[in-house]
């Protein structure tokens, strides 16, 4: 375990390393298209635009928390799409591949293995950041107001961050094992999005009148970070302190397996991606 | 203090089957000892127990043939592979040059990647700063800084590789192999960079096929074979050691081939296309020997040689003539000859008999030789036409050119100063 924290701690050596290797992905990645970091918040929006318009306009939201009006569910929406689809679903994609497709840096250079999942969380976690401001901006655009608890959203960030990045250590390492991880995350993540309320709320009454599905939904960490993200901006409440908190214990354990199975899995790195 | 101390080392290689994978995925599912279960049913030993050390200052070269380990023996030093068992120490910064610009991005531009790279291989962007023109100037790509290293030549994309590793300035350079895609201008070049490396008293590993650099810059030299060290000294005694074995595996693997394809026989498709004739004499069995009679496939220039027919007539024939004719790999005719040009006059033959064809020294270079035999009547018509059916190889320690080697000497006039290299002292092994 200290060697453990030691070998994290170490990681702080290779900052200016992250740095560049993070610019290097963000400048990498719209290299050459026409509307460059645009592409960070057409995606999400897009995305928000469908599910406002089938979920607010077509299926209508019967739930009073909604004012029974679209708009305020697009900023609901919003607040978990944002973090979830934009950061969390392509930082564990991302690294599901992220040693396969950078094997030239493992086989071929002395090269510290462990900051590659890192970039990618980084990376990913930039591009969240680019969305951010328009998360913002639709709050007075959707009738809702700022509140001072938007001030809790760094810590909200920190959990997932840390959540993120343990879970991307382990999906990383082990695909270049099982390579099967790579397809199963894909099918895992669409039903982790839909086990987490971000279409729709706890507060909902068929998850309250469940207490098996309530209790399912309470056990996943992602549940009370997108609800961290939805008090902060939406509902304008005090973050769920208690949960959160057990989340991010959850969450460092989570980091501390992930980058113990990494390490350990190291060495196989070179010859096996 | 020696730069790179090995001890003992020895580095193993795992084989994976798809099967074993398969259960390894399930049992680390169902069991969770994912660690356990990762053993693997094959092993290759890459290094077998190797143990060396190289002075500070001096240059290390490395031969062997492909597959030898000389790569894993290099990854293991840079630290990219490690050891399974043994001990590898290393003082001082390393930069490897296992593969240039491995780590270059294609969508950016050179010069983006010349920091990125830079800070990859441990420099400061400081220090890149400073020396980033000293980089830019020895790649030669001032023009290009600043496109997509993705729109560079081959050439382009390992000079600034090359380039950036060199000006990292380390204490140990590892070069693997990484000198043959450059140009004519760039590898003298490149030499010089090393040359200047070894007179400021770096450490150089240098593992390489082309054994005149290697000699050329080398102190001293290890031949690894099959991840075992076979011999480690004097470069020029290391080297001929290495020549002579692959040498004698060339002709090792020559004499197998053809004793394989004379046990397959007419069953052979090309072997069939290739004769040809009515078969009233047919020539049975042809076989090459040395000057005593046995039978041989690979002689030296100076070697004797006897083709010997076994052929088998029916009926008794009057008009006949036996040839031969001796072709290079190229299909250049070197000699040919039949019994009529020679001024023999054919009288009758029938039954079993030997021809004989005596060549009392070869006199020809290195290389693959095919043989025609043929059997036929004065006007051409065939009875038994083999063609290039039969093959020999002239291995000789000389690397001349053309076809003939004339059995020769040279003499110089008093005021030539002029002496002869010695030829290889064949020392013992070491080890």
């Amino acid at each position: 375990m200290l060697r453990l924290i030691k070998k994290l701690k170490g990681l702080y050596k290779y900052r200016v390393l992250i740095r560049t290797l993070v610019g290097r992905e963000l400048k990498a990645r719209y290299r050459g298209t026409v509307l460059g970091f645009v592409w960070s918040f057409v995606n999400p929006l897009l995305l928000l635009t469908v599910y406002t318009f089938v979920f607010g306009f077509i299926l209508r939201p019967r739930d009073p928390s909604f004012d029974a009006s679209p708009w305020s569910y697009a900023l609901f929406l919003f607040c978990g799409i944002l973090p979830w689809q934009v950061w969390f679903a392509a930082s564990s994609q991302e690294s599901a591949n992220i040693l396969i497709a950078q094997g030239n840096l493992i086989k071929k250079m002395l090269f510290p293995t462990e900051i590659l999942p890192i970039v990618s969380v980084t990376s990913n976690f930039v591009h969240f950041l680019f969305g951010l401001p328009i998360l913002l901006l639709f709050v007075p655009l959707m009738g809702k107001t700022y509140t001072p608890y938007l001030l809790f959203l760094p810590v909200v960030i920190l959990v997932q961050y840390v959540f993120t990045l343990g879970f991307c250590f382990l999906v990383s390492s082990l695909t270049v094992h099982f390579r099967d991880i790579k397809d199963i995350l894909t099918n895992l993540l669409t039903f982790w999005f839909f086990s987490t309320p971000i279409i729709y709320a706890m507060t909902f009454e068929p998850v309250q009148k469940h207490p098996l599905l309530k209790l399912f939904l309470n056990l996943n960490p992602m549940t009370h970070i997108m609800s961290g993200y939805q008090s902060c901006v939406y509902y304008g409440e005090l973050i769920h302190w208690k949960r959160l908190g057990v989340t991010f214990l959850v969450s460092i354990i989570l980091l501390f397996i992930g980058y113990y199975v990494f390490d350990r899995l190291r060495d196989s790195f070179p010859e096996e991606v | 203090m020696p730069a790179i101390e090995i001890e003992n080392l020895s580095r193993i290689y795992r084989k994976y089957s798809e099967q074993h994978r398969f259960k390894t995925f399930k049992s680390a599912i169902l069991k969770g000892d994912l660690f356990k279960s990762l053993k693997s049913d094959e092993k290759v030993m890459a290094l077998d127990n190797i143990s060396f050390k190289v002075e500070k200052g001096t240059t290390f070269g490395v031969i062997g043939e492909n597959g030898s380990g000389k790569s894993t023996l290099l990854k293991v030093v840079s630290g990219i592979s490690k050891p399974t068992s043994g001990r590898v120490l290393v003082n001082g910064k390393v930069s490897a040059l296992i593969e240039l610009g491995a780590g270059f991005h294609p969508e950016i531009t050179g010069r983006e990647n010349i920091y990125i790279n830079g800070v990859m291989l441990g420099l400061s962007r400081e220090e890149i700063d400073k020396k980033f023109n000293d980089i830019v100037r020895f790649a030669e790509l001032e023009d290009f800084i600043d496109a997509p290293v993705k729109t560079y030549s081959s050439g382009m994309y390992m000079r600034l590789g090359f380039s950036i590793a060199i000006n990292v300035n380390p204490d140990v350079l590892l070069v693997d192999e990484v000198l043959a895609v450059g140009d004519a201008s760039f590898v003298p070049r490149c030499l010089e960079r090393i040359d200047e490396f070894r007179r400021r008293k770096k450490t150089i590993l240098f593992v390489s096929h082309d054994l005149i650099t290697v000699e050329k810059i080398c102190d001293r030299v290890a031949w690894l074979k099959n991840g075992k060290m076979k011999a480690l000294g004097d470069p020029k005694r290391v080297i001929d050691q290495y020549i002579q074995d692959v040498k004698s595996k060339k002709e090792k693997d020559f004499e197998k081939k053809q004793q394989e394809e004379e046990a397959q026989g007419d069953l052979d498709q090309e072997r069939r296309e290739n004769r040809w004739g009515n078969r009233e004499i047919e020539i049975e069995k042809v076989r090459l020997m040395d000057l005593s009679g046995r039978e041989k496939r690979v002689f030296t220039p100076s070697d004797g040689m006897v083709i010997e027919m076994d052929f088998h007539t029916k009926n008794p024939i009057k008009d006949f003539v036996f040839g031969i004719g001796m072709f290079n790999s190229q299909g250049v005719c070197c000699y040919g000859t039949n019994t009529v040009l020679e001024g023999f006059k054919s009288e009758s033959v029938q039954g079993r008999g030997k021809v004989s064809f005596l060549i009392k020294s070869l006199d020809l270079i290195n290389g693959t030789y095919y043989l025609d035999v043929a059997a036929h009547r004065q006007d051409g018509f065939p009875y038994d036409y083999h063609r290039n059916l039969y093959s020999f190889m002239i291995s000789s320690k000389f690397i001349d050119s053309g076809i003939y080697r004339p059995q020769h000497s040279w003499k110089f006039s008093p005021g030539i100063k002029i002496t002869k290299k010695k030829q290889s002292e064949k020392e013992k092994q070491h080890g």
